[in-house]
């Protein structure tokens, strides 16, 4: 209905008005003030900010020297390593799974997704108590099972940070399972019927058809994942809470706990500014890849 | 022919058997951790240190107990509860406040500088907060903001707003016909009022999907809550859950309890709108 012009103005025309200079209320930088406003307080300031409170090299140097730190760096790899590659490579067999039509798996699906719809603070503090060697209900089917003497998941460094891990993956599979079962479905039939008259089927159709199909949509998903587990603090705060003695610590836990247990402001800054060139890289790979699937679907 | 029907019909029989067995790991994978909870909530004082796979005399006691705020740990609970909404609430009205009319402005007006902002938006959207989290503490503390409500809602809004931008320029660029913003233009109708009376009428479906996404992005956020408000009657109640650590003997059952509640309302909005928080993530940077 509003296609058709009830009235048409042509005694005055608006590009007249438009060429008058000076301030217009409907100028379009007026619309993306607020966002501009938010973006120079609380983004770009605090980013100077950040490097100007850790601008001191011997903070660096002090680092470089502290086990505490490489042992934070080396679990925040471990997160990214395997965390992330685990739940990737995990949802998208699962979203396989979930792309069969059967009316039980189809139920399952609201199952799954629990995982993800619980608030992460919650369900990591469940783990924490879970894992508890003494009285958690890991160690207490553990036992019922026939381990007579099952790990004590949060002494023991190796066991805590795959306790943290785990529960990581545990809350993030959902998510990209959903995210592979999305782009799965896109796949349009007559991709697999044309494959099917080749005598593509199951395995070969997986590996010459479906993966193919899905590798940008893993791709972009991977580097995601990467940058949000970079910046993950809840995992390991609430599961390990960096026991047993600081060594479960990731980048994003260590810095936090630098600053505010410890009172170190510039230490604390310090320590994710040692994570920049990876930022960088990850950021400019994203935007990249996001633009160019956006402008593919445009 | 041959080949292909007799390893079409093994993989069927394989399925058969394993396809079941898949299942069912993946439901006790997915409940355990939830069940445990529940568990936990549900058992008394004197079975916390049993180790039992579910409590002997089950009660309903840590609720009660939590909702009349009958304990210094749950002393707060409702205004904190309160604050987890509010906070929620202010944060969702700023991100599509913010999210339309930015993409309004980048999509429907065209100015030069569009593209540029959008990669500014996306740049922002990734960027590892938890790493600026201690820099904004300070930012903050300048502000005078500290320990103010306004604090992590202003926090919010700024974080959340790229995606927003994201979601619903792609959406305004797809899915309006731009006949419609010529035929307004005809009638005589400048940018604001086309803004209201045209583009957010038509922009409701992906507000909905942004809308969740921001009420969600809030209610479950912690690190910046921890960080800003210290005041008990000014805290949401994840930094309640994470404060209860704190303890010299945790009320293990009592936290459960505050952790299944403070949990519901997410896992409510997720599946009444399980359609639209599934569409949204996938339309929001991880689309095909």
């Amino acid at each position: 209905m509003l296609l058709v012009p009830r009235r048409r103005q042509d005694t005055t025309s608006p590009p007249v008005e438009n060429a008058r200079r000076g301030f217009r209320i409907d100028a379009p930088w007026v619309f993306v003030l607020p966002y501009l406003l938010g973006a120079a307080f609380l983004i770009a300031y605090p980013l100077g900010y950040g490097f100007w409170i850790a601008r001191d090299p011997l903070n660096y140097l002090q680092l470089f020297n502290d086990p505490t730190y490489w042992g934070a760096a080396v679990n925040t790899l471990l997160f990214l390593g395997v965390g992330v590659n685990v739940t990737l490579v995990l949802a998208l067999l699962l979203s396989g799974f979930f792309a069969i039509r059967r009316w039980w798996i189809k139920a399952l699906l609201p199952v799954f997704i629990l995982p993800w719809a619980i608030p992460s603070v919650s369900a990591y503090l469940s783990v924490h108590w879970m894992l508890n060697s003494e009285n958690g209900m890991i160690n207490t089917i553990l036992r019922g099972i026939g381990f007579t003497s099952p790990p004590e998941w949060l002494n023991t460094y190796s066991w805590a940070i795959t306790g943290a891990i785990v529960a990581f993956i545990w809350q993030w599979l959902p998510f990209w399972t959903l995210i592979l079962l999305a782009a799965r479905m896109a796949i349009p039939p007559s991709v697999y019927e044309a494959a099917d008259i080749d005598g593509a089927t199951g395995i070969r159709r997986l590996a010459y058809v479906t993966f193919p199909l899905l590798r940008g949509t893993y791709l972009t998903s991977t580097l995601l994942a990467a940058i949000w587990t970079l910046s993950d603090y809840n995992a390991v705060n609430f599961v390990t809470g960096g026991a047993p003695g600081d060594t479960t610590h990731v980048l994003a836990t260590l810095g936090v706990d630098y600053a505010f247990e410890i009172g170190f402001v510039e230490l604390g800054v310090s320590v994710g500014l040692t994570a920049l060139p990876l930022v960088v890289i990850l950021i400019v790979l994203l935007v990249s890849r996001l633009k160019k699937e956006a402008g593919g679907a445009a | 022919m041959n080949a292909t029907g007799m390893t079409a019909t093994t993989s069927r029989r394989l399925g058969n058997a394993a396809l079941p067995l898949l299942g069912i790991v993946l439901v006790v994978w997915s409940l355990l951790p939830v069940y445990h909870m529940a568990v936990v909530s549900l058992s008394p004082d004197d079975e916390l240190f049993d180790g039992t796979l579910a409590p002997a005399h089950p009660t309903l006691d840590n609720y009660a107990t939590v909702l009349s705020q009958d304990d210094y740990t749950v002393q707060f609970f409702w205004v904190q509860l309160w604050n987890s909404i509010v906070v929620s609430g202010f944060s969702a009205f700023g991100i599509l406040a913010i999210g339309t009319l930015a993409a309004f402005a980048i999509v429907r007006l065209q100015p030069r500088w569009g593209g540029l902002l959008t990669n500014t938006a996306l740049a922002t959207y990734v960027i590892p907060l938890s790493f600026l989290a201690i820099p904004l503490y300070k930012t903050m503390a300048n502000y005078n903001l500290l320990g103010t409500r306004a604090a992590l809602v202003l926090a919010t809004i700024t974080f959340g707003s790229p995606y927003a931008i994201w979601v619903l320029s792609q959406y305004a660029r797809s899915s309006i016909p731009f006949e419609l913003d010529e035929a307004a233009t005809i009638d005589g109708a400048g940018p604001w009022r086309m803004y209201f009376q045209i583009f957010l009428p038509l922009m409701k479906p992906p507000m909905v999907v942004v809308g969740i996404y921001a009420l969600l992005l809030a209610w479950n956020e912690y690190l910046l809550a921890f960080l800003f408000l210290s005041d008990e009657e000014a805290m949401t109640l994840p930094v309640t859950l994470g404060n209860f650590l704190n303890s010299d003997q945790v009320p293990w059952n009592l936290m459960m309890a505050t952790a299944l509640l403070y949990a519901l309302p997410p896992v409510i909005i997720y599946y009444c709108f399980q359609h639209n928080v599934s569409s949204g993530s996938t339309a929001g940077g991880v689309k095909n």
